[in-house]
């Protein structure tokens, strides 16, 4: 038979078109579910980690910390819970889109995607859409963890979802910080190590389980203002879990608004360095 | 159109390294440029500029019509990429993997499908086609990599070192690709180590070193290039090996060269067949007995070897390369 006799010679959607762009996105993300779920023990792993995580946090740190004002274990976990999630969803989805990002380019796959008819990008929106799955997934084993170690929502469901929306929302911001990672290192490895780097910093210095008003006056600011602290925050508030005293900070007053404004921030800053790097990844 | 690859000055430099250092190239359409080269000459980065996966520092490039900066979209419609390793997603199968590069060239999901279905059957990957590409050979991954690069019906077409890799039966799968696709009009330019391969396949013949073009022609005329005719006569006795040198020095357009441990001289000539029986007549009034005498052409390997300069050091391999070298100082 011959190859070229039989190819289809002319593609039957026109790239540059708003139904090809989004399909590119769709083909793309479908990869890289696949790719994930392909490997059984890859997702096994991934959700018992943050099981494993909640009930160390449940049993050992409630145990032995107490939240001012309320000296139970179980409101230490309802206080501890949210920061819990934040932390939780940051690595797992940095983790998982630096990793692969930086896995695609060292196996060749960028090179391949960037000599394809592609929408600009689609390679990249693809990555986070299939991060923003499997948070959905460890998002949700971690809140039936939770329910079953004491955790409680206390406003209703709408609320609820207010909060999972929020959550969601900063965890895909974040999976676009790992997409510019994962472009700009030479290997997985490297992508790896260097979110403990940033992601560390980040979880702890917020309000996720310390006060700030404890924090020396620099880094207490930084800690008020942290991305992390007001989407702790606002979630704390919405599912009714007790919360610190107020500092007075302006973004611990708004957190709602604050968490959405540093999440479409980091999103869209994240997404134009990430496109830049992909056009000229390699050179 | 005035063909399908066009490209002038191309510079491109990695860091001190000057990867590119003013290429030029044209590939009419329809025909098989070999770009022939050691590593690191700058093989690789000629195709990822042309594939528009690198932006030149200087220089311009036109690919089946389109230019690579500032068109790169529309370079990439008309395009198909075979690697230097094949990039095939691991953890897809080979169905998949097919199916996915269909829908991303902008084909509707059937007509992907079907078109993964046929080239699974060409490229002789059916049985295997729904296992992960992990599990593959480095052989049918490179096949499944050439097999990508030929979803749509490219007009252009890169293969840097295609057949690094592949069995004998694979090679010879893919040269039967390649002619195939010239005959249904596509341009190759592919990038290999191979100089038989780019002697069978490419009608112009590209040398490349430290990223420039210090060659370029017909296999034929880069055999010329680097001297032509030669007769070459191994003596049996080692003593007479001087006087056979001596001897040939008078019908040769160049001073031989000797290659001791063999026991052979050669020499650049000017002339056919007469010009050998007179040699074998002298040679014979002497009274040099000679075991071997021939008359050949260089192959594209000391031709390469010659004009790239990395003449062996091993001089019992071969004298032409070396005699070549010498000529070009
Ligand atoms: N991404 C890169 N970064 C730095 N140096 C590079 C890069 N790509 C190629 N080079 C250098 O450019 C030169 C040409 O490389 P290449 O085009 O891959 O050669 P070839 O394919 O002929 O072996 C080499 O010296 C190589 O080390
Ligand atoms: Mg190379």
């Amino acid at each position: 038979m011959n190859v070229s006799a039989t190819a289809p010679p002319v593609p039957e959607l026109r790239p540059g078109t708003a139904a090809k762009s989004l399909r590119d996105v769709l083909v793309v993300t479908r990869r890289n579910v696949i790719r994930t779920v392909r490997i059984p023990e890859v997702v096994v792993l991934s959700l018992v980690q943050p099981i494993v995580f909640v009930l160390l946090f449940a049993y050992i740190f409630a145990g032995s910390f107490s939240l001012p004002g309320a000296a139970n274990p179980a409101a230490y976990r309802e206080y501890m819970m949210p920061g819990f999630f934040v932390q939780t969803l940051a690595f797992a989805t940095a983790g998982n889109s630096s990793v692969s990002m930086a896995n695609d380019m060292q196996s060749g796959m960028v090179d391949r995607f960037r000599s394809l008819p592609m929408a600009r990008g689609a390679l990249l929106t693809g990555r986070t859409l299939a991060d923003l799955v499997q948070n959905v997934m460890v998002m949700t084993v971690m809140v039936l963890c939770a329910l079953l170690v004491g955790w409680r929502i206390h406003h209703g469901v709408l609320r609820a979802a207010a909060a999972f929306a929020l959550l969601l929302l900063m965890g895909y911001a974040l999976s676009w910080v790992g997409v510019v990672i994962g472009l700009s290192v030479r290997a997985p490895e490297a992508a790896a190590t260097s979110n403990f780097l940033w992601l560390f910093p980040l979880t702890f210095l917020s309000n996720a389980f310390v006060a700030p008003s404890t924090l020396p006056t620099v880094l207490r600011w930084a800690a008020e203002w942290n991305p992390l602290s007001a989407t702790v925050q606002a979630t704390r508030q919405l599912f009714g879990n007790p919360g610190l005293a107020a500092t007075g900070a302006w973004p611990a007053q708004h957190p709602v608004l604050v968490s959405l404004s540093w999440s479409v921030l980091i999103a869209v800053v994240g997404r134009t360095l990430a496109v830049r790097r992909y056009r000229s990844a390699g050179s | 159109m005035a063909g399908a690859i066009h490209a002038t000055g191309l510079v491109k430099t990695f860091g001190e390294t000057r990867a590119l250092d003013g290429v030029d190239l044209d590939v009419p359409e329809g025909s098989v440029l070999g770009l022939l080269g050691p590593n690191g000459a700058g093989k690789t980065t000629t195709v990822r500029l042309l594939a528009t996966l690198l932006r030149p520092d200087a220089g311009t490039a036109v690919v089946a019509g389109h230019d690579v900066v500032r068109h790169p979209d529309r370079v990439r419609l008309s395009i198909g990429l075979s690697g230097q390793f094949a990039a095939v997603d691991d953890r897809l199968t080979g169905r998949e993997n097919l199916r996915m590069i269909g829908e991303l060239y902008g084909l509707r999901s059937r007509a992907a499908r079907r078109r993964a279905d046929e080239l699974l059957d060409r490229f002789d990957l059916t049985g295997a086609a729904d296992r992960m590409s992990s599990t593959y050979s480095g052989g049918m991954r490179r096949r499944l990599d050439l097999a990508c690069a030929l979803v749509v019906r490219p007009s252009v077409m890169f293969l840097d070192e295609p057949s690094t890799g592949l069995d004998p039966t694979s090679r010879l799968m893919l040269w039967d690709i390649i002619e195939d696709l010239v005959s249904q009009g596509t341009t190759i330019l592919l990038t290999t180590q191979y100089l038989e391969e780019a002697d069978r396949l490419a009608r112009d013949i590209a040398v490349v070193d430290h990223g420039r073009i210090i060659a370029r022609g017909t296999p034929r005329e880069l055999k010329a290039q680097a001297g032509g005719q030669r007769v070459e006569a191994v003596v049996s006795r080692r003593e007479q090996l001087d006087a056979a040198a001596a001897l040939l020095a008078g019908y040769g357009i160049r001073t031989p060269d000797v290659d001791r441990p063999r026991g052979m001289v050669s020499v650049p000539v000017d002339g056919g067949v007469r010009l050998m029986t007179q040699v074998i007549a002298a040679l014979d009034a002497a009274g040099i007995e000679i075991t071997d005498i021939g008359m050949r052409r260089p192959t594209l390997d000391e031709v390469f070897l010659a004009l790239t300069e990395v003449a062996p050091r091993d001089t019992s391999r071969t004298a032409v390369g070396a005699g070549a070298a010498n000529e070009k100082e």
